[in-house]
């Protein structure tokens, strides 16, 4: 009766050195924000949350207010990013946009993300049928660009944000099966994966517990990048007209309803272009950080030696 | 080589069995009835039932499949509503202008990115590769429609050396047509530089590090010759499979482009076919598309195992 207690004891440590090395990363983590100058980015990030949080209360403007005075106005003290060809202010337009961008993004991965990793996960795990069943699945969907698959996706559901959401999801969903299948794949051989399967743990809890908390650093790179991927496809649609309709205030319709004016009034593209250029350079930045401080792969390069021919 | 050339096909035809069932799927998603949905609000009751017979809507969905299936391979994509043509012939007409415009992208994007790539890889943490750096950051950054409208405001309105738009065809009129090329050329283009010089100058940083450019060195080979014959040759094989996989992005991006340029290709016909619920079309563009995705895909792997036998002899 010994022997089972001894390699449960066993268990039980490789499975707490494994939680060990997690708390580790997490300070790793927070050294690094104080190194690395490309972090400051995740404060335009921070700002861009609590313009969408707090719109109401820090734009200037009713965004959906006509003003039949002030139409086409060239930026000035009063309205920053001037008013537009139905005398609303800029300004406070983009400020409520970032809602919409930022929310679409934020779902579409949640929903994509979630769905991709338990088609990936269970695809490891089980192998067999189910492993063939879902890399099909997956490579069908990767057979389609994804631009394209979403626009054909909204084009049947009909134009409207939520539809948006529902395609981006699905565009998203192949990336993580494939990526949660290859991190599982590695993970389930771990001796404490081994030592919990000894243990006579349950399938979804070494699932929950010991597969998904190991395989969760890569994913969460994938995700600043799929965010950023997830709102430029948003804006690209919403361009469209296959998004927001009007008059919600989104930053991609905004461009599409200022582009008859480029000729004469330009400035009207400046406010819904710099906010998606400013999130977008600030996601990639931010990801790119997050993948050098947790990505041992690509850890590599950053020791590199520098070499001059 | 042939043996692996069979087994990628053979593993194809699952995926392209479900590849076709997702795009024939695309009109049954769509809310309501089908045929009455293809004919809009005021078709009567008679019209509907014949295009339900036309369509065999009355039959089990699987047997609808194999019939559109067995008729999309024979190249026959049913009828445009909105364009009083067959679909395969409306698609055949725009196919070539979709095509100059993702090649001249494409063409674009390496001529711009291999020199660079090269140059910021041998000349680590040079000036050349900070500006290199920042642009390629900013350059993925921008969405392509925003620099589509940044290059008209520019070139267009600003300054009037370009076309804001429009297409003359390629074989009447030669001149006109580069004119205007090159805006959509450029907005299309763009991003795909940024990843593709990432991939050139990872690849060169890497190659320059192997053994036989050592080698190389040490036999007293000029630095020139082995940064564009050693090492470049080998540092160009991974750049295949990135070029792959923006094809996507690139007939992706055509669809934004050709609507913003008014490029008769089709991207655009597809987006007027969404407004316009001219859905046979719609499914025949997606499926063309995947289609011919798929098979870039194929050729990428099959020219990757080709140019490095470590591939093809590990899988079979």
């Amino acid at each position: 009766m010994a022997r089972p207690t001894q390699i449960g004891n066993e268990a039980q440590v490789i499975v707490t050195q494994a939680s060990e090395a997690r708390d580790s990363r997490v300070r790793s983590l927070l050294r690094g924000f104080r190194r690395d100058a490309r972090w400051w980015f995740s404060i335009v990030l921070l700002l861009f949350v609590l313009a969408a949080i707090f719109a109401p209360l820090v734009s200037p403007y009713d965004p959906l207010a006509y003003h039949p005075s002030i139409l086409e106005q060239p930026p000035s003290w009063a309205h920053l990013l001037g008013t537009d060809d139905l005398g609303r202010d800029q300004l406070s337009r983009v400020i409520y946009g970032t809602r919409i961008s930022l929310s679409i993004g934020v779902i579409s991965i949640l929903m994509g993300g979630l769905a991709g990793v338990l088609l990936g996960i269970l695809a490891a795990y089980f192998k067999g049928w189910v492993d063939q069943a879902v890399t099909i699945i997956v490579d069908a969907l990767l057979a389609f660009p994804s631009l394209i698959l979403a626009l054909a996706i909204v084009a049947s559901l009909g134009p409207s944000l939520v539809n948006v959401a529902v395609a981006l999801a699905i565009v998203r969903i192949p990336i993580y099966a494939r990526l949660a299948r290859g991190q599982t794949l590695q993970v389930a051989t771990q001796d404490y994966v081994a030592a919990a399967h000894g243990l006579g743990t349950k399938t979804t809890r070494i699932l929950m517990r010991h597969i998904l908390p190991n395989i969760f650093s890569p994913l969460l790179v994938q995700a600043t990048i799929s965010i950023s991927f997830a709102i430029l496809d948003e804006s690209v649609l919403s361009f469209l007209g296959l998004g927001a309709q009007p008059p919600t205030p989104e930053w991609g319709s905004m461009i599409t309803e200022a582009q008859p004016f480029i000729f004469s009034d330009p400035w009207m593209l400046l406010g819904p272009a710099l906010a998606i250029v400013l999130v977008l350079l600030s996601l990639n930045i931010v990801g790119d950080a997050l993948r050098d401080r947790l990505d041992p792969r690509d850890a590599r390069q950053l020791v590199m030696p520098f070499r001059k021919s | 080589m042939l043996r692996y050339i069979i087994q990628r096909v053979i593993f194809m035809i699952p995926v392209a069995l479900v590849v076709s069932f997702m795009t024939f799927m695309l009109i049954h998603l769509i809310p309501g009835d089908p045929a009455r949905v293809l004919l809009g609000e005021d078709a009567t009751p008679q019209s509907v039932a014949a295009l339900q017979q036309q369509l065999g809507l009355n039959k089990p969905l699987f047997e609808q499949f194999a019939l559109w299936l067995w008729q999309a391979l024979q190249g026959n994509l049913g009828e445009s509503i909105q364009l009083q043509q067959p679909v395969t012939q409306a698609l055949l007409q725009r196919l070539p202008v979709t095509v100059e415009l993702g090649v001249a992208a494409l063409l674009f994007s390496l001529v711009l990115a291999i020199p660079l790539g090269v140059y910021s890889a041998t000349h680590r943490n040079s000036w050349v590769e900070w500006l290199v750096n920042i642009s390629s950051l900013i350059g993925t950054a921008i969405p392509s429609f925003v620099l589509a409208l940044l290059l008209i405001f520019l070139f267009a309105v600003a300054w009037r050396i370009f076309p804001p738009g429009g297409y003359a065809p390629l074989m009447d009129d030669p001149l006109s047509n580069l004119r205007d090329l090159i805006l959509p050329m450029i907005a299309l283009g763009t991003g795909a530089v940024a990843v593709n010089l990432r991939q050139i100058r990872t690849s060169m940083t890497e190659v320059l590090e192997q053994d036989y450019v050592r080698t190389a060195r040490a036999k007293g080979l000029a630095e020139r010759r082995i940064t564009y014959v050693h090492a470049l040759r080998n540092a160009v094989v991974p750049l295949i499979t990135i070029v792959g996989l923006q094809i996507g992005a690139i007939l992706g991006g055509a669809f934004v482009i050709e609507t913003i340029f008014l490029w008769p290709g089709i991207g655009a016909l597809a987006v007027q076919s969404i407004f316009s619920k001219d859905y046979p079309v719609v499914q025949g563009i997606v499926l063309l598309v995947a289609a011919s995705y798929m098979l870039t895909n194929l050729l990428v792997d099959l020219s990757y195992a080709f140019l490095d036998p470590r591939i093809r002899l590990n899988k079979s």
